[in-house]
């Protein structure tokens, strides 16, 4: 009889707790699962490119920073978004991203194709004093950025733990990123990487080459 | 996506709306005898909680609601591969979006590019229209006022680094500018010749600065190696727009005209660069931007 099931779901915790497992699980079965093994969300975009060891370095002074919390990196397809960024965000360009960076709040613009629209003096000016350049700005200055060298200790690790969460850096990239460090990059400054960082971001979807 | 997983989502949707058909059908029934009674049984303190049917209204609510879904679902993709009677895709809208703003505006664009720069500096409504796409492009590294910053040039004060025809404009704008001084330190014999040398700079706009206690000394020691200078700026320092070589003499500094800061010019170099626009613009909004800037310079000219 339909009442005494119905009682016998109310009065029985473990069946309630089972039953609205299954319940809240389709949402989650049906949108999320497929995703997982979707090309569209799990094959990069045609061109991209592993960062290099300096970019990874500036991607993780970026994290530090802070610079997620007012900046988004997620174009949307929206007209007014697309004339003002250029090309909408798909998930091929996020597949190595650990994690992704797309932010929730746009105090400051997005940034998710600020490669190579801007010289590379202008960001190391406007990190160092936005309102040198932007007067009307409220980005806060990170002028310590400059006269901080990059810290390499960790920075193997760093490529070694991309790689075991699927970025595909052989064993041959990564001795020569370390090589790199050793010959070119030994000096650079936090700055330096950011910039690096940020001259890139979107370059893949703009075409444009970071300068 | 894999028709497999087509296929699973379909279970899943359908599975759900059925789910939730049955339980609001198992719900809205009651037997007879559960009918009769008043109460369910529950009592809390003395308060009892009556036994009645789901209102209708909430009941007619529920089904709307999957009446809706079913509906949503032969029109919109929801259902694993099937792309729903409309077609619709957010792609798609954005680029029916994009379509529908290009075939109000590319006439209004397509006409303005029928005229010469010089000649669409007199419509207001297209220099509105050039100062907004300024405010999106330009604004960042040459000021909302235009007027620049160190190391980024003022477009209002009528010195051109790269000439300031429109046709030079278009072409900073379109393919952008990368300014190549080099470093002079080593050819100008360390760090004197290189203080020498910067005093002479600034004479050229300053002659009063010979004046001074040892200026004079200074410039005659670096008038020989201005030579090397004048391969760019020219021989009186004139500057050129081909090498986007500065003109020395027009007391107009784009890295600051103290000592200091011409001695660091000479000593590390300039590399100023604007990057181009062409992939972000059309030619037709370069064209009216041109028009905007250059009516900026004639505005100066004006005051």
């Amino acid at each position: 009889m339909a009442g005494s099931a119905h009682e016998k779901v109310e009065k029985n915790v473990g069946l309630l707790i089972a039953l609205v497992l299954v319940a809240v699980s389709f949402g989650g079965l049906a949108e999320i699962v497929p995703l997982l093994k979707d090309d569209g969300t799990t094959q990069p975009i045609k061109g991209l490119q592993p960062y290099t060891a300096l970019e990874l370095e500036g991607r993780d002074v970026y994290i530090r920073e802070g610079c997620h919390v007012c900046h988004t990196q997620m174009v949307r397809p929206l007209r007014a978004e697309t004339e003002r960024y250029g090309p909408y965000s798909v998930a091929g360009e996020d597949v190595w991203e650990h994690p992704f960076l797309w932010g929730s709040k746009r105090t400051g613009p997005d940034l998710a194709r600020v490669g190579g629209r801007y010289s590379d003096e202008w960001h190391r000016d406007h990190l160092y004093a936005p309102r040198d350049l932007v007067p009307e700005s409220n980005m806060p200055a990170y002028p310590w950025l400059r006269y901080r060298q990059v810290n390499w200790r960790h920075t193997e690790r760093k490529l070694n733990a991309m790689r075991m969460l699927g970025v595909p850096y052989s064993d041959d990239d990564i001795a020569e990123q370390l090589q790199r460090i050793a010959r070119d990059w030994a000096d650079k400054t936090e700055e330096d990487a950011l910039v690096a960082y940020l001259q890139q971001l979107g370059t893949v979807r703009t075409g444009r080459s970071a300068p | 996506m894999s028709q497999l997983w087509s296929v699973y989502i379909i279970v899943l949707v359908v599975l759900n709306l059925v789910g939730c058909a049955v339980l609001l059908f198992w719900n809205s029934r009651m037997s007879a005898e559960e009918a009769q009674r008043e109460t369910t049984g529950h009592s809390f303190d003395g308060i009892e909680e009556l036994n009645k049917p789901l209102p209708r209204w909430w009941l007619w609510l529920f089904v709307g609601t999957l009446l809706f879904s079913a509906a949503y679902l032969a029109l919109y993709p929801g259902l694993g591969n099937y792309a729903g009677m409309l077609g619709w895709t957010s792609s798609g809208q954005w680029q029916k979006e994009v379509d529908f703003v290009d075939r109000q505006t590319a006439p209004l664009f397509a006409e303005y590019a029928k005229v010469p720069v010089e000649e669409l500096v007199q419509y207001d409504e297209v220099l509105e229209v050039g100062a907004r796409l300024y405010m999106q492009n330009c604004a960042m590294c040459h000021g909302a006022d235009a007027r620049g910053a160190r190391g980024y040039p003022n477009l209002t004060d009528g010195a051109w680094q790269w000439g300031g025809s429109p046709e030079a404009i278009r072409v900073s704008i379109s393919e952008g500018r990368r300014a190549n001084m080099m470093a002079f330190g080593p050819m100008l014999g360390g760090e004197d010749g290189i203080v020498d040398m910067a005093w002479y700079v600034a004479a050229l706009s300053r002659p009063e600065l010979a004046e001074r206690d040892g200026v004079a000394e200074r410039i005659e020691r670096a008038a020989p190696r201005f030579a090397m200078c004048t391969a760019c700026h020219g021989a009186e320092g004139r500057g050129n727009p081909q090498f986007g070589a500065p003109d020395l003499t027009d007391g107009n500094w784009l890295y600051g005209g103290r000592i200091e800061d011409i001695a660091q010019t000479l000593r590390d170099g300039r590399f100023g660069h604007m990057p181009g626009h062409a992939g972000l613009l059309s030619p037709e909004r370069i064209h009216v931007l041109t028009a905007y800037i250059f009516s900026l310079s004639l505005q100066d000219e004006d005051d």
